[in-house]
C-alpha cells in the first residue's frame, strides 16, 4: 500500500470511530440534527471554519496564488471579511429564534408552509451545487493523490459519497461536527508546518522571500507576482471582483450549512464567540495558505507544477519537494480529509432542510405523526442526496469546470436567503409574499445569470453553450443581489398581512433577548 | 407613526408586547443598531476600497513601501487585521448589550 493510501486509511478510521462514538451517545432530533445543543464555543468555531476551508480553499487559493500571484492574495481576502456579516448581523438572532434550520427564523411571523417551501427549495439549491462542486473535485484530486494505487475517479467519487452518508446517517450533527474539528485541527498543523518549510527555505527571511516573489520566472519572462492584474484584467476584472465580494459579504451569511452550525450551541453568546474563534482561525489559514502560494510560485514555478499534476496540485507538490515523500503523503491525506468533512456538512444541512422545513412542516403541518420521524427522513435524504451526488458527479464526469458552481452557490445564498433573512429580523411591515418574492428572485436572477455568463457561454470547445456571453460577468452578485432585496422589498408592499406584523413584537424580543429559546438537552 | 404617538397606543395584549416596549428595551435595540451600522459601513466600505483602488488606480497600489513590499500587498493584508478589530470591537459593545438583556430579562419576570 502506498503511504497516502495508508494515512487516507488511517484518517477514515479514526473518523469511522468517532462516528461509532457519536452513534451510541445521541438519540433524538435535537440530538440528530443540532448535536443537543452542547457544542462549546471553540468547538464549534473550529468546526464553522472547517465547513468554510474546504479543498477548493486549501488547494484552490494556493494554486490560484502560485500562478496569478498577487490577485488571488486579493481573492482570499473576501472570505474572511464576509464573516463580519455573520457576526454582526445573523448569528445570534438565528440563534435565538430558530430551532434546526434558516426557514425556522422565516415561519415564524409568516405563512409558515409556503415560506418553508420555498426556503428548502433555496437550500437545496445552494447545497446541491456546492456539493456536485467538492464532489467531482474530490474525484480529481482522490484519483491525482494515490496515483498509482488503482483508484481511478469513479472509484473516489463512490468512496466519498459511501463515507459522507455514513457519518452522518449514523453520527448525525455529532458526528459530522467532530470530523470537521479533527480535519480542522490537522489542516491548520499542516499548513503551519509547510509554512514554517517555506519560510526555511528562505533562511526565515522575509525580506529574501518578497523578493523572491517580486522576481518569480514564469513563461521565460521575471514577473512581480506582489502587482496586480495577473487574473483580473480590464476592462470587467475590478467589477467581477466587486461582484464576487458582494456575493461572499451576503452569501456566507445565507450558507445553509454555515447556519445550522449556531444551532448546535447552547445559546447566542456561544454562537457569538464561536464566530470569533472561526475568524481567527480563518484568517491565519488565509494568511498561511498565500504564503504556500507565493512558496510554490518561487519554490516550484508555474512550468514544474503544470507538468506534475496541475495547477491544484501546488500545495502538495511543495510539501513533497521540501520533505519528501511522506509529507507529501500526509498534506494529500487532509486534502482528502478536508473534502470528506465538507461533503459530510453538506449532507447533513440537505438532509436537515428537508426532512424539517418539507416533510414535516410543509407535508404534515408542522407535526411528527410518529416519534422519531423525522431523524428517520433526514437519513433517508442522507442516502438519496448521496446516490444523487455520486451519480451526478460520475454523469459530469472528471474534466468539467466545476469552480462555478461554488461561485453560483454564493450568489443565490447572497440573493435569495440574507435578503429575507435580514428582511425578516429587521423589518416590521416585511410578510410572506415577500419572503416568496424575495427567495424566487434572487434564487431566478442568479441561476439565468450564470447559464448567460462567460462561465456557460462562450465560443470555444470548453463552454457548455457555444455563444458569445450574453452578460461580461463570471459573478452575478453585483446584480442578482439587488434584485432579491428588489423582491423582496417589493413582494412586501404588494402583500397585505397585519398577522405578520403582529408578530414582529415576539420576533424582536426573541430575536434580541433569547428568551423562550431552545435550550441544550441535558446530558 | 407620526398620528399614533407612544402614549396613545392601544395597551399591550401580550407579554411580547410588554416586554417590547420597555424603555430599557427600547434603548438595548437602539445602542445595538448605533454600533451595528456604522460597523457595516466601515468593514464595507474598507473591503470594496480594494478591488475599487485595484481597479481604479494600478499604479498607486505598486508602489514600493519597503523593499519589494508594495500599498497593494500591505492593504490587501490589513484587511485580515481589520476584521479581527472589528469582531473584537463588536464583542466587548456585545458583553455590554448582554447586561442590557440580563436587566430587561429580570424586570419581565
Amino acid at each position: 500500500m502506498s503511504t497516502p493510501l495508508l494515512m487516507f486509511v488511517l484518517f477514515i478510521a479514526i473518523t469511522l470511530v468517532v462516528t461509532y462514538w457519536a452513534a451510541r451517545k445521541s438519540s433524538g432530533s435535537a440530538a440528530f440534527f443540532a448535536a443537543g445543543r452542547n457544542i462549546t464555543g471553540w468547538q464549534n468555531g473550529i468546526a464553522v471554519a472547517g465547513d468554510y476551508m474546504s479543498a477548493a480553499s486549501f488547494l484552490g487559493i494556493a494554486g490560484i496564488i502560485a500562478f496569478q500571484g498577487y490577485d488571488g492574495f486579493m481573492y482570499s481576502v473576501g472570505w474572511l471579511v464576509a464573516y463580519l456579516t455573520v457576526l454582526l448581523v445573523v448569528a445570534e438572532p438565528l440563534r435565538n429564534a430558530g430551532k434546526y434550520t434558516m426557514a425556522d427564523v422565516l415561519a415564524y411571523r409568516l405563512n409558515p408552509r409556503p415560506v418553508r417551501a420555498m426556503a428548502a427549495l433555496s437550500t437545496l439549491t445552494v447545497s446541491t451545487f456546492y456539493m456536485i462542486a467538492q464532489m467531482v473535485g474530490a474525484g480529481t484530486l482522490v484519483a491525482l493523490l494515490l496515483k498509482g494505487s488503482g483508484i481511478g475517479f469513479n472509484g473516489a467519487v463512490t468512496g466519498v459519497g459511501i463515507l459522507m452518508v455514513a457519518y452522518v446517517v449514523f453520527g448525525g450533527m455529532l458526528a459530522t461536527t467532530w470530523v470537521q474539528i479533527i480535519k480542522a485541527i490537522l489542516l491548520i498543523a499542516g499548513t503551519v508546518l509547510l509554512s514554517v518549510l517555506v519560510l526555511a527555505h528562505f533562511h526565515f527571511s522575509l525580506y529574501e522571500f518578497f523578493d523572491a516573489i517580486a522576481h518569480v520566472q514564469s513563461g521565460g519572462k521575471v514577473v512581480n507576482f506582489l502587482e496586480p492584474g495577473l487574473r483580473y484584467k480590464p476592462p470587467y476584472g475590478a467589477i467581477d471582483l466587486i461582484s464576487l465580494g458582494l456575493a461572499l459579504i451576503f452569501g456566507t451569511a445565507g450558507l445553509p450549512h454555515i447556519l445550522v452550525r449556531f444551532y448546535t450551541v447552547p445559546d447566542a453568546k456561544t454562537a457569538r464567540i464561536s464566530v470569533v474563534w472561526a475568524m481567527f482561525i480563518i484568517g491565519t489559514f488565509y494568511i498561511m495558505t498565500t504564503f504556500l502560494g507565493f512558496g510554490a510560485a518561487t519554490i516550484l514555478g508555474g512550468d514544474f507544477i503544470k507538468t506534475h499534476g496541475g495547477i491544484n496540485m501546488s500545495a502538495p507538490l511543495l510539501a513533497q519537494r521540501l520533505a519528501g515523500d511522506i509529507f507529501f503523503a500526509f498534506i494529500s491525506a487532509i486534502a482528502f480529509a478536508t473534502i470528506l468533512a465538507v461533503v459530510a456538512g453538506l449532507t447533513i444541512s440537505a438532509s436537515t432542510s428537508f426532512a424539517h422545513d418539507f416533510y414535516t412542516n410543509v407535508i404534515h403541518h408542522g407535526t411528527e405523526r410518529a416519534p422519531g420521524e423525522e431523524v428517520r427522513v433526514a437519513r433517508i435524504t442522507a442516502f438519496v442526496v448521496g446516490a444523487i451526488s455520486i451519480a451526478v458527479a460520475i454523469l459530469l464526469g472528471p474534466t468539467f469546470n466545476v469552480a462555478f458552481l461554488v461561485g453560483l452557490a454564493f450568489a443565490v445564498a447572497a440573493s435569495a436567503n440574507l435578503p429575507v433573512i435580514v428582511f425578516s429580523i429587521f423589518w416590521k411591515r416585511f410578510n410572506t409574499s415577500g419572503a416568496i418574492w424575495g427567495l424566487a428572485t434572487g434564487l431566478v436572477s442568479s441561476l439565468v445569470l450564470i447559464v448567460i455568463s462567460p462561465s456557460i457561454m462562450g465560443l470555444d470547445q470548453s463552454h457548455l453553450i457555444h455563444a458569445q456571453p450574453l452578460f461580461p460577468l463570471e459573478n452575478p452578485g453585483i446584480v442578482s443581489i439587488p434584485v432579491g432585496f428588489l423582491g423582496a422589498w417589493l413582494g412586501t408592499l404588494a402583500g397585505n398581512e397585519p398577522e405578520s406584523a403582529a408578530k414582529f413584537a415576539e420576533m424582536e424580543v426573541r430575536a434580541n433577548t433569547g428568551l423562550g429559546a431552545e435550550k441544550a438537552s441535558a446530558h | 407613526m407620526a398620528e399614533t404617538p407612544v402614549n396613545k397606543q392601544p395597551q399591550p395584549t401580550t407579554e411580547w408586547e410588554r416586554i417590547e416596549r420597555l424603555p430599557e428595551f427600547r434603548e438595548l435595540i437602539a445602542a445595538k443598531m448605533r454600533f451595528i451600522v456604522p460597523a457595516c459601513v466601515f468593514f464595507s466600505s474598507y473591503y470594496f476600497a480594494l478591488p475599487i483602488l485595484v481597479g481604479w488606480f494600478p499604479d498607486l497600489m505598486k508602489t514600493k513601501v519597503f523593499g519589494p513590499v508594495n500599498v497593494a500587498y500591505l492593504f490587501a493584508l490589513s484587511q485580515f487585521f481589520m476584521a479581527w478589530i472589528v469582531a473584537i470591537l463588536y464583542v466587548r459593545a456585545a458583553n455590554g448589550f448582554d447586561k442590557t438583556v440580563a436587566k430587561i430579562l429580570e424586570k419581565s419576570k
